[in-house]
């Protein structure tokens, strides 16, 4: 398991050295610097605010420099915000989207769960199609649509919901957590429905059965352990893309979260801000997607004896 | 008298897949449904410029915004124009970058994984792995970066999507060209000298088909939703050229007073989405390899 998880790890340094060279050419590459604002600036400043950023140096150094700098955990000075540096941008962004996410992935497994097992109990009849078509919508509806149609009924129409802003007003935090989790509870149900019409079929239900239990239990006990693997297996990389993902909720509803800042950073220009918030969302996508597959091997007896196995 | 061999070899007739794809798929109402939106939609696209009520930029101020009626059956947004007009000319830009970006991540898919799975050894382990690195890349974030970077260009956005969603074909593809690989007729060709392209173009692609249809179909709707999306950031699409997630953006802005300048397009947009993710599902289901009629 630690030789797993090892080899995993050294796995995503060349992940991230990729996504971090790449980003940090594509933002060098881009026509206009930050600085060429619509005041002309006496040349002197502008060496001196090159010097700072350390935009004189040959853009070998530059890499070579901001390597060091992110080893260090340093993302560097904002561009935009003078005074501010990247890592307190995302300090503060950063609680606002987690806790978005956090309640968007309750949504998507409460919904998705849900949908999914009750479909999955019999399958292909209504009991199936209406709830795996109403999942369907939460593909079908992209957040920026579903979030202001939600807000047409649910803040302007109904007057039940405020309908922007973030822990502000009681009940802000209902219809961006809905609009963000719908998506996702789509995926959740198909896996869900997967996994439960696979683990229905097998013996130990059958036993269970047998046994006298009510249908109840068989299907919250014994079933539901089985069949929410691939749904485990799904949370990982669901919760990277949900924090990742958050930027069209962020923006509808004017969350003051991280993606919000990274749309204004790429409007802006802010070329420190986009390489730190790019560098750091990867890193975060390559430690839930660690974290999820060490997850799956950890409930999944099967994959667990095939891991000693291949040792 | 009839020759008893070729009257015992001639009644059976072999069913080839298409075929049996066709006849499973025709029992999947949904997708058949969803087949019917699509070519519908993409009849009316195709012939917008012909059958358009009115022109795409001809405007009527006195009228401004009006809700849905008789002479614009779907209202008309500030400037006084029909909105059916503007969704029906947003459809050819939404369906064009699903279709071309698809195609762009189709032949890029195809070509690498069938060389990796090919080629297999060392080569196919680089150029996975690489697919693998590229794979956990925060793509949303890459494509906004490639848009800020490179400027709003509808031809930059087809290479920056396409170049996105080729991957997960790279792996299917790569995947069949393996078990292909070790099959007789590939071994049968080798020996009767064709050549390696010749072998990789006239045995291999076309025989990685199905599971190639049936992602391509599901990977369309992503690719529109990635449009919508970036017109609806202001990194897509630029006016006055319009698309789906355009026209969203902008129903958005004046929801409050005008509902329909965002209810219509979104609506296109879902059916549209709801139609290609049912013909997807049930072209898997018809096209699968491991579902077979026995």
């Amino acid at each position: 398991m630690l030789r797993f998880i090892l080899s995993r790890l050294l796995q995503a340094i060349p992940v991230l050295l990729v996504v971090i060279t790449a980003t940090f050419l594509l933002v060098r590459c881009a026509p206009g610097g930050p600085f060429s604002a619509e005041k002309a600036v006496p040349p002197e400043v502008v060496r001196a605010l090159e010097a700072q950023y350390r935009l004189d140096q040959p853009i070998w150094q530059q890499y070579l420099s901001y390597l060091g700098d992110l080893a260090h955990g340093e993302f560097g000075p904002s561009f935009r915000y003078p005074g501010r540096t990247v890592n307190e941008l995302i300090a503060g962004g950063l609680p606002i989207t987690a806790e978005l996410a956090f309640y968007a992935m309750l949504v998507a497994i409460l919904i998705g769960v849900c949908a999914g097992v009750i479909a999955a109990l019999r399958p292909n009849t209504p009991q199936d199609y209406l709830p795996m078509s109403a999942a369907m919508l939460g593909i079908c509806m992209p957040s920026f649509l579903m979030g202001p149609l939600l807000v047409l009924v649910f803040g302007i129409w109904l007057e039940w919901l405020p309908v922007s802003g973030w822990g502000e007003l009681a009940g802000d935090k209902i219809l961006p957590a809905i609009t963000l989790g719908t998506g996702y509870a789509a995926y959740i149900a198909r896996l869900s429905r997967g996994g439960m019409l696979e683990v229905m079929t097998q013996d130990y239900i059958r036993t269970a059965r047998a046994k006298g239990l009510p249908e109840r239990v068989v299907v919250l006990k014994h079933a539901l352990r089985g069949g929410l693997i691939p749904v485990v297996a799904f949370l990982g990389p669901a919760f990277a893309g949900l924090l990742s993902g958050s930027f069209v909720v962020e923006t509808i509803f004017q969350i003051p979260g991280l993606g919000r800042f990274y749309v204004q950073a790429a409007f802006n220009r802010d070329y420190t801000m986009i390489l730190g918030t790019t560098v750091f969302f990867a890193t975060l996508i390559v430690l839930f997607n660690l974290l999820s597959d060490i997850v799956a091997v950890w409930i999944n007896p099967k994959l667990r004896h095939q891991l000693s196995r291949s040792r | 008298m009839v020759n008893p061999i070729s009257a015992a070899s001639a009644p059976e007739k072999g069913t080839s897949l298409w075929r049996d794809g066709w006849v499973r798929l025709r029992k999947n109402h949904l997708a058949l449904f969803g087949l019917a939106v699509m070519v519908f939609f993409c009849v009316i696209a195709l012939l917008t410029p012909w059958i358009a009520p009115y022109g795409y930029e001809q405007q009527n101020l006195q009228l401004g915004a009006s809700p849905p009626s008789a002479a614009h059956w779907l209202g008309t947004d500030i400037f006084g124009r029909d909105m059916l007009t503007r969704i029906m000319y947003g459809s050819r830009v939404s369906l064009l970058v699903g279709f071309v970006a698809t195609g762009v991540a189709l032949v890029i898919g195809v070509l690498w994984g069938t060389v990796a799975g090919y080629a297999g050894g060392r080569v196919d382990a680089v150029m996975m792995r690489l697919v693998d690195i590229l794979y956990a890349l925060p793509f949303m974030i890459f494509i906004v970066l490639l848009m800020v970077v490179f400027g709003r260009n509808i031809l930059l956005l087809f290479l920056a999507i396409g170049a996105v969603e080729w991957l997960t074909m790279a792996r299917i593809v790569r995947g069949q060209v393996q078990n292909l690989r070790h099959q007789e007729f590939i071994e049968a060709a080798f020996s009767m000298g064709l050549s390696r392209w010749i072998i990789i173009r006239r045995h291999l692609i076309p025989n990685t088909l199905g599971p190639v249809i049936v992602y391509t179909t599901l990977t369309i709707p992503n690719v529109m939703l990635l449009e919508a999306f970036l017109s609806f950031l202001g990194l897509g699409i630029q006016p006055p050229q319009s698309s789906w997630g355009l026209l969203i953006s902008h129903g958005v802005e004046s929801m409050e007073e005008y509902p329909w300048l965002l209810i219509f397009p979104g609506l296109a947009l879902s059916i549209t989405l709801f139609a290609l993710n049912f013909l997807g599902d049930g072209l898997r289901d018809a096209l699968d390899p491991k579902a077979s009629k026995d």
